[in-house]
C-alpha cells in the first residue's frame, strides 16, 4: 500500500466515521435517557436525505433552506415516534419497546418508498464537486462538509449535556429517573426531549452524505448498524469514546476493505459481535461484585 | 447507571444478536407487498369467436373462467404468472417490466385475445428480494394456476427458483442475464430467458477494448447475483481476447462509496476498468472515478442500460463505455436490420401509454411474453407443449433483445449481433463502433 492510498483511506475513513458518531450520539442519548435502544435510528439518518431531497427536487428551495426544513421535520418525527409509539408502552419490559421502535423503522421506511421513492435519488454537494489533494488523498469539499457538520454537532450535543440545565436534566434521568422525577424533572419529557435530539442528529447525518453517497430509502439499517456499533464501543455513556470508536470503525472499515473488499459489510459486524461478547464480560463480572 | 445498564443492556444484546439477521432480510423495502394481481377475469360468452371481447355487459362477472355451470359455451382464460422486481433496489429494471406486461395484456386482449381466449397476466412485486420471489413465484402455481411464468427480474432472484418451477414442471422464461440461469441445459430443462448473456457482454467489452489496444483491465463487481456472475463471465473470457485481469475487486450492492476500491485499482497497472452491477453501485463509481481523478476508461456492463444511471451519477456518466441492446440507440440501427420495426413499434407503443422510454429491460419482458404468447397460440394450455415449443419452435424470431434461435442447447437463444456498444456522450447514449 503506497502512502497515497494509505492517507486516502484514512482520510475517506474519517469522513465516513463522522457520519457513525452522529448516529451513534442519537443511539447514545435515547438509550441513556430512556433505556430503550431505538432501531429506528437509521431510518431518521435515511428520513434526513430523502426529505431533503424532497425540498431540493419538488420545492426547489436551496440547501440551506432544505437542510433546515428536513432537521426540523425528522425531529418532529422523532417526537412522533416517542409519543405515539413509545410512551403509551412506557411500563412494558425494554424489550417490547426495542421492538417497537423497529416496527417504527419498517413503518418509517415503508412510507418513504411509497410517498418519495423506491429508487436511489441523488442530491448536489452542497459547494460543488471540487478536490484537492492532502498528502496525496482526494479530498471533496463535500467530506469537508461532512466532518465539519459533525464536528459542530458533537461539540454541540456535548455543550448541551455538560453546560446547560435541560442537559443536566437529561443526565439526571439517564443516571436514575426516580431520583430524578423526585427533584421535579419531568421524565417523560426528557424521554421525548432525547427522542429529538437523537432524530435531528440523524437526519444532519443523513443530509450530509447524501451528496457523497445517493440516498435511498433502504439505507437505513446498514447505517443504523454502524452507528450502535460505535456506540457500544463507547458503552452508550463515554462521548468521547463513542466518536472515537465511531471514526476508528470508519477507518478499520475502509483498510479491511482495501485489504478483502469483498468482506467490507462483514467488518462491522463483526465488531460489533466483538464489542458485545467483551462488553457482555465486562457487564457479568461488574454484576458479579456488586 | 450500572443497574440501568445491567436491566436493559443484557436483554438488549441478546435481542440484538437474534433480531439483526431479521432486520437485514427484511430491510430490502416494506411498504407491504405491492401485490397487482389483475382484474376480475370476465368471462364473456362467445356464441362466435368474436373480434373483442366486451368488457361490460356480461350479466355475471364471475372471477375464475372454470366454475361456470351455464350451457352457453365458455372459452378458458388463459393465465400468465410475471414476478418483476417494481419496486427496490431494481425498480429500475422491473418497473418498466411490469409496464410491459401490462400494456401487451392489454394489446394483446383488444385484438382478441390468444384464439378468442382472454389472456390474463397475473403480476407480482418481488421488491427485488429473492425470498419474496420464490414465495409469489408458489402462489403463483398453486393458487393463481398459471400455465407459465415470465421473470423474474434480477439474476440472484432467477437462480432462487430454478428448483420450484423444476419440481412445478412450469415453464419460466427469465429476463435476468446470468448465463447460469440457463446453464448447464441438462438441468435447465423448464428455464429460457431472454436477456442478452453475461458472457456474450464480456465478449462485446474484451472485444472493444482490444481494438484500443488495451491488454490489462482491473474489475470491480457487484457482490450479488448479476454483478458476481459478471465478474464470472469475465474471468471466462478474457483469455480469449489475450486480456489479464490485474484485480478484482467487489462491492456490496447497496454501497455507497467505493473509494477504497477504486483507490486500490489505482495503484495497480490496469489500462482500463470494467464495472459490473446494476444502480446505483455503477454510478457511485462513475462519480468516486471522477472524485479520484482516474482518467482510464470506464466499461460497464448492460446492467446500467437505463436512464437512472446517468440521473445519479450527473456528469460523471459521460464517457463510460457499455454494451447495449439495440432498443437504446434506435437511429444507429439500419432499416435493413428485421428488429427494426419491432422496436420503433414497441418504443412508440410503450411512449404513447406510459409517457417515458422504455429501456431494455422493458424489451425482456416483451420478449419473453410474446413468445409465451406465440407458444400459446400454437399449443394452447398446456404447460409441457409450451415448454416444448419454446425450445424447438422460436426459430428467427425478431425480438427487442435481438433474433431468437432456441435450441435444446441453448435456452437463451441470441448471439453476438444482439449487443451495441454504446458510450454516454452529454448525458446521451451513443451507439460507437
Amino acid at each position: 500500500m503506497s502512502s497515497d492510498q494509505l492517507a486516502q483511506y484514512l482520510f475517506t475513513g474519517l469522513t465516513q466515521g463522522s457520519l457513525y458518531a452522529l448516529i451513534a450520539l442519537g443511539f447514545a442519548i435515547t438509550y441513556t435517557v430512556t433505556g430503550i435502544i431505538n432501531f429506528a435510528q437509521g431510518e431518521f439518518v435515511m428520513l434526513g436525505g430523502m426529505l431533503s431531497y424532497l425540498v431540493l427536487d419538488d420545492l426547489h428551495l436551496p440547501i440551506a433552506v432544505a437542510f433546515l426544513i428536513a432537521v426540523i421535520a425528522v425531529s418532529l418525527v422523532g417526537i412522533l415516534l416517542e409519543r405515539l409509539a413509545i410512551r403509551p408502552a412506557k411500563d412494558a419490559p425494554p424489550v417490547s419497546l426495542i421492538i417497537i421502535t423497529i416496527g417504527a423503522a419498517i413503518f418509517i421506511r415503508g412510507m418513504v418508498q411509497q410517498f418519495i421513492s423506491k429508487d436511489a435519488v441523488p442530491i448536489p454537494p452542497f459547494t460543488g464537486n471540487g478536490t484537492f489533494s492532502v498528502l496525496g488523498a482526494v479530498v471533496t469539499y463535500q467530506s469537508l462538509w461532512v466532518i465539519g457538520i459533525a464536528l459542530v454537532s458533537v461539540v454541540g450535543f456535548y455543550l448541551l449535556l455538560s453546560r446547560t440545565m435541560i442537559g443536566k436534566a437529561l443526565r439526571a434521568c439517564s443516571i436514575n429517573k426516580r431520583a430524578a422525577s423526585l427533584m421535579g424533572i419531568d421524565a417523560r419529557n426528557m424521554s421525548t426531549l432525547s427522542f429529538l435530539i437523537s432524530a435531528a442528529l440523524g437526519a444532519i447525518g443523513g443530509i450530509v452524505i447524501a451528496p457523497l453517497a445517493f440516498t435511498q430509502a433502504t439505507i437505513g439499517v446498514a447505517l443504523g448498524l454502524k452507528g450502535f456499533v460505535a456506540a457500544a464501543i463507547g458503552g452508550f455513556v463515554n462521548l468521547p469514546l463513542i466518536v472515537a470508536g465511531a471514526l476508528g470503525l470508519g477507518i478499520v472499515e475502509q483498510l479491511g476493505g482495501a485489504t478483502l473488499s469483498a468482506y467490507k459489510d462483514a467488518i462491522a459486524i463483526g465488531a460489533l459481535l466483538l464489542v458485545l461478547i467483551i462488553r457482555a464480560r465486562w457487564l457479568q463480572t461488574a454484576a458479579g461484585s456488586e | 447507571m450500572k443497574r440501568v445498564l445491567k436491566k436493559a443492556l443484557f436483554p438488549g444484546l441478546i435481542v440484538l444478536l437474534m433480531v439483526f439477521p431479521l432486520l437485514a432480510a427484511v430491510g430490502c423495502g416494506d411498504g407491504g407487498e405491492e401485490t397487482t394481481p389483475e382484474a376480475t377475469s370476465q368471462v364473456t360468452p362467445t356464441a362466435t369467436a368474436q373480434a373483442t371481447p366486451t368488457p361490460t355487459v356480461a350479466p355475471t362477472a364471475t372471477p375464475t373462467a372454470t366454475a361456470q355451470a351455464t350451457p352457453t359455451p365458455t372459452l378458458e382464460t388463459y393465465k400468465i404468472g410475471a414476478v418483476f422486481a417494481a419496486s427496490g433496489r431494481n425498480a429500475p429494471l422491473g418497473d418498466p417490466e411490469k409496464k410491459t406486461a401490462e400494456l401487451l395484456e392489454k394489446q394483446i386482449n383488444d385484438a382478441g385475445g390468444i384464439n378468442g381466449h382472454k389472456l390474463d397476466i397475473v403480476i407480482y412485486d418481488t421488491e427485488s428480494d429473492e425470498t419474496k420471489c420464490v414465495l409469489l413465484t408458489k402462489k403463483l402455481i398453486d393458487q393463481d394456476n398459471v400455465i407459465a411464468i415470465v421473470g423474474p427480474t434480477s439474476t440472484g432472484e432467477s437462480v432462487a427458483l430454478l428448483d420450484t418451477v423444476t419440481k412445478a414442471k412450469i415453464p419460466l422464461v427469465s429476463c435476468a442475464a446470468s448465463y447460469k440461469i440457463v446453464q448447464p441445459v441438462e438441468d435447465r430443462y423448464w428455464i429460457f430467458k431472454t436477456p442478452q448473456s453475461d458472457l456474450l457482454a464480456a465478449d462485446q467489452i474484451f472485444s472493444y477494448a482490444k481494438k484500443q489496444g488495451i491488454t490489462k483491465v482491473a474489475t470491480i463487481c457487484d457482490s450479488a447475483g448479476f454483478g458476481k456472475n459478471g465478474e464470472e463471465a469475465l474471468t471466462m473470457e478474457a483469455p480469449k481476447y489475450s486480456m489479464s485481469i490485474v484485480d478484482k475487486e467487489s462491492y456490496g450492492p447497496s454501497d455507497t462509496d467505493m473509494t477504497t476500491q477504486l483507490t486500490k485499482i489505482k495503484g495497480t497497472d490496469a489500462q482500463a476498468i470494467i464495472c459490473w452491477g446494476t444502480n446505483p453501485g455503477p454510478a457511485v463509481i462513475a462519480k468516486n472515478v471522477k472524485t479520484l481523478g482516474i482518467t482510464l476508461p470506464l466499461f460497464n456492463s448492460h446492467g446500467i442500460a437505463n436512464q437512472e444511471f446517468i440521473t445519479l451519477a450527473g456528469d460523471a456518466a459521460n464517457g463510460v463505455i457499455f454494451p447495449a441492446g439495440k432498443i437504446i440507440a434506435l437511429n444507429a440501427v439500419p432499416d435493413t436490420d428485421p428488429q427494426k420495426p419491432v422496436l420503433q413499434k414497441f418504443l412508440t407503443d410503450y411512449q404513447a401509454t406510459y409517457n417515458s422510454v422504455p429501456n431494455t429491460f422493458a424489451g425482456h419482458a416483451w420478449d419473453a411474453i410474446q413468445m409465451v404468447v406465440m407458444a400459446m397460440t400454437a399449443v394452447g394450455n398446456d404447460k409441457a407443449k409450451i415448454r416444448d415449443y419454446l425450445e424447438n419452435d422460436i426459430k428467427s424470431f425478431a425480438g427487442t433483445g435481438g433474433i431468437f434461435n432456441m435450441s435444446p442447447q441453448d435456452h437463451n437463444g441470441l448471439g453476438p449481433g444482439a449487443f451495441l456498444m454504446v458510450k454516454i456522450v452529454d448525458g446521451k447514449w451513443t451507439a460507437i463502433q
